[in-house]
């Protein structure tokens, strides 16, 4: 096993810079405020320049299947300054999930490798329909059959980005047994019913098929691998957007605590604060390193990916909703109003902490891998 | 320093020499060890004639491996950590020419033992408010007062001690720095035994010791400075260390809970994988800030460290004395004995437990640690200092 690499590339920096610059411009916090409360609570046009203008939408995807060629370690910096602004894109679902898990189908399957085209330039959003809060080694899913003839009929709870879909990649159970489908929303036989979301800005939505118009993408020699594998790349690149949460967090409560004045002085001067503050920012050293590594192990086809990801998942979401909390708790009053953007944050967290595996679903994973056994 | 030129071929040409020349199986150890520093594979990143070639410190994994592999004698490094984890880093940057080759290679060849005369009764987290006195005396300084807490000691051949030279001005202003000799009439060592039982750490009281004005690192007045070198090192020393998976504390625990599993139960299992994530994620921090300072972008993740290892070892220890049961309830032996190491993960779960209790302590105490984060790392602002601009000897105590 060679060395990981936990830096940042001067590449990987540049990327940093292009997003975080867009993001800084298009999505500042009282429009996100006033959007997560409109008709359209995704922002499209944002979603298109960073999706199919930047380029990153099909970041990890080889270069002659229609991608950028790039690998899970710049995927996970995207996540990184998506998390820093609780942007309202369907990046997980559509450039993380689904499109992982397109890369785990033949490519000669033409259904298969056209989609992949579609989502990895952007043309196209995809979601992956599996409950956003399935975590990598769970069982096959079941709730979807599959006819002959590709029929889909089934329900699929609270999937992620589903809402701005246009293409579903549906694990389903055919004659054959597992496949993975794809889907078109807006078509007979397809439902995408909203859910009111504990994060705003990341959607969910209840699918229902009847019936619905399927067309394969791989079939049972793939169709497990290939979902099993989305899942992973999704935990372990989430530890990264989960960073990016707890970094906003840590940055804006030290300038608040720096200019917050009460009994004559700022409340950054006073240990009882100062001393968690410091906590926090030693946790966030530890996740940033963890994230790296899932991030290099993913990119790499390391061996010790799966403990890689079971790490890094089960540390960095404890460590994002630590930090969202202290955000809202030293921020006093301020911290507990809509104004503030600090519930974005909170909401975000909190949702990251269940999505693709709760952090004692990933400690149940890492007590196999490591020998740990109850 | 110039830009490095050595490469790790030109390293293992070095050490095929060295070991030509000085066959470990015929060699006499302290003989190998001296050659061995003479040849500049000591520590390859001090200065050329210092035990060093003057290049990455990264590369000195090239020469242990070779020279491990050839089964060469080791300086025992754990036997002298004060010595090259403190004294030798302040040395190289304070030292004079004729002090770095007098202290350098005896003190890395093990051949003479140092300790750090640092904290007092008064003076802990607060150092700069340490009251030992040195007042001149012709080409001699004469050194009084009492030091604490001296791990090592009683083998020390040689101390690092800052003394007050000046109590007119306020307390960071009026210390110096020492090369104190342990063998002086005016030392004298006294052990402390400690919550385990034995005493690893020592009181000095030193009643007129004699110092040449020769032994002094660094200006009059300027100890403080110097002083910082010593305690940045220090932090590093007990925090920065490679490790591989399972190194240290967390393998002891992941261990007896491998070959135990009548002890096992669901709380203590899940406390245990925590912890396991936990320390496999600060050890990747570690091997991530030692990337960092290869590519020559140290970053502060460093003062960290030393926090993050104090409360796991305490964490996992405490864990280890629980899984234990009625094995948790019985100490290996409370008998007072002075070791010539400093062992954190030795001996039995009892004695891990009890020892890991200092780690959150020495070398800067975990809540002055949190303060120096949020000041230096974070930008908080201090608290009101009521001691800045008074001068030493005016200060309540």
């Amino acid at each position: 096993m060679s060395t990981p690499d936990l830096l940042y590339s001067d590449v990987e920096n540049d990327l940093r810079a292009s997003v975080r610059d867009l993001l800084a411009d298009r999505c500042e916090p009282a429009a996100l405020l006033a959007r997560v409360e409109s008709g359209e609570p995704y922002d499209t046009k944002l979603w298109r320049t960073l999706g199919a203008e930047l380029g990153t939408a099909g970041l990890h995807v080889p270069e002659e299947r229609g991608g950028q060629g790039a690998s899970a370690r710049e995927t996970a910096l995207v996540l990184e300054e998506l998390g820093r602004s609780v942007a309202p894109v369907p990046f997980l679902g559509s450039a993380v999930l689904a499109t992982s898990a397109l890369l785990g189908t033949d490519p000669e399957r033409e259904a298969a490798a056209g989609l992949l085209r579609r989502l990895a330039s952007g043309e196209a959003t995809g979601a992956l329909a599996v409950p956003l809060s399935t975590a990598p080694g769970a069982p096959f899913p079941q709730s979807v059959r599959a006819s002959g003839d590709g029929g889909l009929t089934g329900r699929v709870g609270t999937v992620a980005d589903a809402q701005a879909a246009d293409v579903l990649v549906v694990p389903a159970t055919g004659p054959d047994g597992p496949a993975l489908y794809a889907v078109d929303t807006g078509t007979a036989g397809v439902s995408v019913s909203e859910l009111v979301p504990l994060d705003l800005t990341r959607r969910i939505a209840d699918v229902t098929l009847t019936e619905a118009g399927g067309r394969l993408l791989a079939g049972p020699e793939r169709a497990a691998d290939a979902l099993g594998q989305a899942l992973l790349t999704g935990a372990g690149l989430l530890a990264s957007e989960q960073l990016g949460i707890a970094e906003w967090c840590l940055q804006e409560t030290v300038r608040y605590v720096r200019e917050r004045y009460q009994f004559g002085r700022p409340v950054g001067s006073f240990q009882a604060l100062k001393h968690r503050l410091a906590d926090l920012w030693l946790e966030l050293v530890a996740a940033r390193a963890a994230a790296r590594y899932a991030a290099d192990a993913l990119a790499t086809g390391n061996p010790d990916t799966g403990v890689a990801v079971a790490v890094a998942q089960s540390y960095c979401a404890t460590v994002a909703v630590h930090a969202a909390e202290e955000c809202v708790q030293l921020h006093g009053g301020i911290g507990m109003t809509w104004e503030h953007p600090a519930h974005l944050y909170l909401k975000r967290a909190k949702a990251n902490e269940i999505a693709l595996g709760a952090p004692g679903r990933h400690r149940d994973r890492l007590a196999d891998l490591v020998d740990l056994p109850a | 320093m110039s830009e490095p030129t050595i490469t790790a071929d030109e390293i293992r040409e070095r050490v095929r020499a060295l070991l030509e020349q000085h066959d470990p199986r015929t060699t006499d150890r302290l003989e190998f060890l001296r050659a061995r520093f003479d040849a500049g594979l000591a520590w390859v990143h001090f200065p050329v004639g210092l035990g060093g070639l003057n290049t990455y410190r990264e590369l000195q994994n090239v020469v242990e491996t070779e020279l491990t592999a050839a089964g060469a004698p080791s300086n025992n490094p754990r036997r002298i950590g004060i010595g090259l984890g403190m004294a030798a880093p302040t040395i190289l940057r304070f030292g004079t020419d004729e002090q770095k080759r007098r202290f350098l290679r005896p003190l890395w060849t093990g051949e003479e033992v140092w300790c750090q005369l640092f904290s007092e009764p008064g003076a802990g987290s607060d150092l700069a408010a340490l009251g030992t006195r040195a007042v001149r005396d012709g080409d001699e300084w004469v050194v009084t007062g009492q030091k604490v807490w001296t791990s090592t000691a009683h083998t020390a051949r040689w101390g690092i001690l800052v003394a007050r030279t000046d109590p007119d001005v306020p307390k960071h202003q009026g210390m110096t720095y020492f090369v104190c000799d342990m063998t002086d009439p005016g030392v004298e060592v006294r052990p402390l035994r400690q919550i385990t039982g034995e005493a690893e750490f020592n009181e000095v009281f030193l009643t007129g010791a004699r110092i040449p004005d020769a032994h002094r690192l660094g200006e009059v007045g300027e100890g403080w400075k110097v002083a910082q070198t010593t305690l940045m090192n220090e932090r590093v020393a007990i925090g920065g260390s490679a490790m591989p998976r399972e190194g240290g504390m967390v393998g002891t625990v992941a261990r007896t809970w491998r070959e135990r599993p009548e002890l096992r139960a669901p709380d203590l299992h899940d406390r245990l994988l925590r912890l396991w994530a936990e320390a496999e994620a600060f050890r990747l921090a570690g091997t991530r800030l030692r990337q960092q300072l290869a590519v020559g972008e140290p970053g502060p993740e460093g003062s960290g460290m030393k926090l993050a290892f104090a409360r796991l070892n305490q964490a996992l220890s405490g864990l280890e004395v629980e899984l234990l049961g009625d094995e948790g309830l019985r100490y290996d032996d409370w008998s007072m004995r002075r070791p010539e190491l400093v062992d954190f993960t030795g001996r039995e779960a009892g004695y891990r437990y009890l020892r890991a209790k200092g780690n959150s302590i020495e070398g800067g105490t975990s809540e002055i640690l949190r303060n120096i984060i949020a000041e230096r790392v974070l930008g908080l602002p201090p608290e009101p200092r009521v001691d800045k601009d008074v001068a030493w000897k005016d200060l309540p105590r």
